[in-house]
């Protein structure tokens, strides 16, 4: 039994996922272990991002399931939660491939607008704030707070007030993360983090990784097609090919196997040893 | 201007043929179109030359690109900016407000005063009624603005929520007798419920299909107030809807203790129009404060970041049905207090004012004056209602075109051009800016913006 068995915060089964005559995921199981960075890999058009649509609800499977576990042992079955409710009451934050912030909001705001759930409640669903009465001053103040130990993080600070859209790429990839980590998620889930960083802001986000998962005690699930980080932050390596998973283990494990170097290499399996030499593996 | 390339008299030329051109374009365009009319006369249909009218139109195309040709165009990137007009800009935009604010509250006693002392003959009761119906479209721009310009909800059919909340007053009133005060805030809610069951079946549709539906729901709500004759009296409207009163006090010289009497002046009927006047205004006032209260609250940054990207919404964990609901719902709140306003102050309605150009009016106004700003939709209606109407009374014009010529009837024309200019000059409206709902302080905890947004 591998370590991430023993405590998966996140179960997924039999997930199969068609689009029409499709079969974009084809029955794939694999646990995230809670305090594990779990690497999601595979060629283009594996059906990475198509998984993480499946567990984020943005996507509903055709079948299988989902669970969720928190510390205290309650369970959420997240193919049967609408998108927002699997980050307000299952606690799964997500980032996208191409960025998604709030734009023309500044990067203050977005961090706040995250923490949309908290605030609301606290400013009686609006009524109570609008006749000044509840704690909601106290909650906005906590939330300025929770931002700014965010922003300190991702270095940024000096930033707070400038618009979301006129940040450099490597700041908007930064600041994402930040928002998805104000919403108090269980489990992080990031769609290729670091695609389109250069390599010092790459070595960044793998310190990011690390001390969230550290300090937090996240679990963090990622797509990268950056061999480097993910060979060297991940602690366990799942590997798509056509929908189906071929490997799941450590990244030691992974890098060795034959099928997943014949799937990366585009080549039938028992040709892998003969392309191997040829391309000097 | 004349040191930089070419001489003036090097310009001159090719300037002149450049307006000669223009000139004859204008005149192959405008000979047919204003050099004949048809006259009925006896002999039949006759056709009169207009030569006058005609070398106008033509002398003014060639005068005016000669002109631009010569000075305008030819000021170039060169010039060095004018430094002062950013910072008088963002001036305008942080005390523009509050300056406005105050001309409209003085704007009555100014107005009484002036009067009262120098008897200058000002058509007051008429100035009065005219800012009445700009402060009614500002209220009603303002609440449109929640929905199109916080949330981005394009909504082509507010003007229904405007009728609900008219006839729930009118209804109310005159079946129950209740007054202005108390039928007020049902409308408002009559018309947010309204909103509600609009909204949930039509708020999973985005951008254009939203618009055509909501559209659509807006002449629902005419045709059923035109045909339900039992309830709504059809085309016929409802008449006899009361006169809001001042803690009971009617001004109208009917009854025992009216305002006047009560206060132990004489009987003046602009003491009513003034009275309605600080309604309108209280409530065009309420309207913005809440809007800009929301603003700085968790609903109203939901709002503006369901405009920016509804999916990350989700993601995050905001139910975007029911804040787009919500949004929904407060608009046609403030709509329905308008309409039951409207109603009170014309004592009639019916059907007939509740049409599409009033939907396409507001939003208008809203688009012109800028998606999200307070002050750019109180400017745009004073611009919009109150430059056209000003317009019925130009006498200028007829100068140049003839003393049958109607400006009012070229409203619709100007109103085209106007929004082509504004598009082109400041595409994003008046007041395109945005103050951020909040901003980080250097140490301490992070206080609410408070630039005001007005």
């Amino acid at each position: 039994m591998s370590s991430w068995q023993k405590d998966p915060v996140l179960k997924v089964e039999h997930l199969t996922m068609r689009f029409g005559g499709l079969t974009a995921v084809d029955d794939v199981s694999f646990e995230a272990g809670r305090h594990d960075i779990t690497a999601l890999i595979g060629p283009n058009g594996a059906g990475k991002t198509t998984v993480f649509n499946c567990i984020t609800g943005f996507y509903k499977p055709t079948q299988g399931m989902i669970t969720l576990t928190h510390p205290g042992g309650s369970r959420f079955y997240l193919e049967r939660l609408d998108d927002h409710e699997i980050n307000a009451r299952a606690r799964v934050a997500r980032t996208f491939q191409n960025i998604r912030l709030f734009k023309g909001m500044t990067v203050l705001e977005n961090l706040m607008v995250a923490q949309h759930d908290t605030l609301s409640r606290a400013s009686g669903f609006t009524f109570g704030a609008l006749l000044g009465v509840g704690g909601y001053r106290a909650a906005q103040r906590d939330a300025v707070v929770l931002a700014r130990e965010w922003l300190a993080r991702t270095g940024l600070t000096s930033r707070a007030n400038t618009v979301a859209g006129a940040l450099p790429y490597g700041d908007q990839r930064r600041l994402e993360i930040a928002r998805a980590m104000c919403t108090r998620p269980l489990l992080l889930c990031l769609d290729e983090p670091a695609a389109g960083l250069n390599a010092r802001e790459s070595e960044g986000l793998n310190e990011l990784l690390y001390t969230i998962r550290e300090k937090e005690g996240i679990a963090i699930l990622l797509i990268e097609h950056d061999m480097s980080v993910v060979m060297r932050i991940s602690d366990h390596v799942v590997v798509l090919d056509y929908g189906k998973e071929i490997a799941d283990g450590t990244a030691e494990e992974v890098r060795n196997d034959p099928r997943v170097i014949a799937a990366y290499l585009g080549v039938p399996e028992k040709e892998v040893g003969k392309v191997g030499s040829e391309v000097g593996l | 201007m004349a040191e930089r390339g070419q001489s003036f008299s090097h310009r001159l030329k090719p300037a002149l043929v450049n307006a000669g051109l223009s000139a004859l374009v204008a005149l192959a365009l405008f000979c047919l179109v204003l050099g004949i009319r048809t006259v009925d006369t006896v002999q039949g249909l006759t056709l009169k030359p207009r030569p006058l009218l005609l070398a106008t139109a033509v002398g003014i195309v060639f005068v005016g690109r000669l002109l631009l040709e010569l000075f305008w165009w030819h000021r170039s990137w060169h010039l060095p900016k004018p430094t002062g007009l950013k910072g008088l800009r963002a001036a305008a935009s942080q005390y523009g407000g509050v300056v406005l604010i105050i001309a409209a509250v003085l704007f009555p006693i100014v107005a009484l005063a002036l009067e009262k002392s120098l008897h200058l003959g000002l058509p007051l009761r008429y100035l009065f009624d005219l800012s009445i119906v700009v402060l009614t479209y500002v209220m009603l721009a303002s609440g449109l603005n929640i929905v199109v310009g916080l949330a981005g909800l394009l909504d082509l059919g507010y003007v229904a929520f405007y009728a609900v909340g008219a006839y729930s007053f009118a209804l109310l009133a005159t079946n129950f007798g209740w007054g202005f005060w108390m039928c007020l805030p049902l409308a408002g809610l009559a018309a947010a419920l309204w909103g509600c069951a609009v909204g949930l079946p039509v708020l999973r549709l985005r951008g254009d299909y939203l618009a055509i539906v909501t559209l659509a729901f807006a002449e629902i709500v005419r045709i059923v107030l035109l045909n339900w004759t039992d309830v709504t009296n059809g085309p016929n409207g409802i008449s006899g809807i009361p006169d809001p009163t001042l803690f009971g006090l009617p001004f109208t010289p009917r009854g025992d203790v009216t305002f006047s009497s009560f206060f132990g002046i004489k009987y003046d009927p602009l003491q009513g129009i003034v009275f309605l006047y600080y309604v309108i205004l209280t409530l065009a006032l309420i309207t913005m404060a809440v809007t800009l209260r929301l603003r700085r609250l968790p609903v109203g940054r939901a709002w503006e970041a369901m405009r920016e990207d509804e999916i990350a919404c989700r993601s995050l964990g905001i139910n975007t049905t029911l804040t787009k609901l919500s949004a929904f719902a407060t608009g046609a709140m403030f709509g329905g207090f308008a309409g039951s306003f409207f109603a009170t102050r014309q004592g009639f309605i019916s059907p007939e004012s509740f049409t599409f150009i009033e939907s396409a009016t507001i939003l208008a106004i809203v688009v012109l004056g800028g998606l999200g700003s307070q002050l750019g939709v109180a400017l745009a209606s004073i611009v919009l209602i109150g430059g056209f109407e000003a317009l019925r009374h130009t006498q200028g014009l007829k100068v140049i075109f003839g003393p049958d010529f109607d400006p009012a009837l070229y409203r619709m024309l100007l109103f085209g051009l106007a929004m082509v200019v504004i598009m082109l000059w400041r595409p994003r409206g008046i007041i395109s800016s945005r103050t951020p709902s909040i901003l980080l302080e250097a140490e301490g905890g992070a206080a609410p913006a408070n630039q005001r947004r007005a």
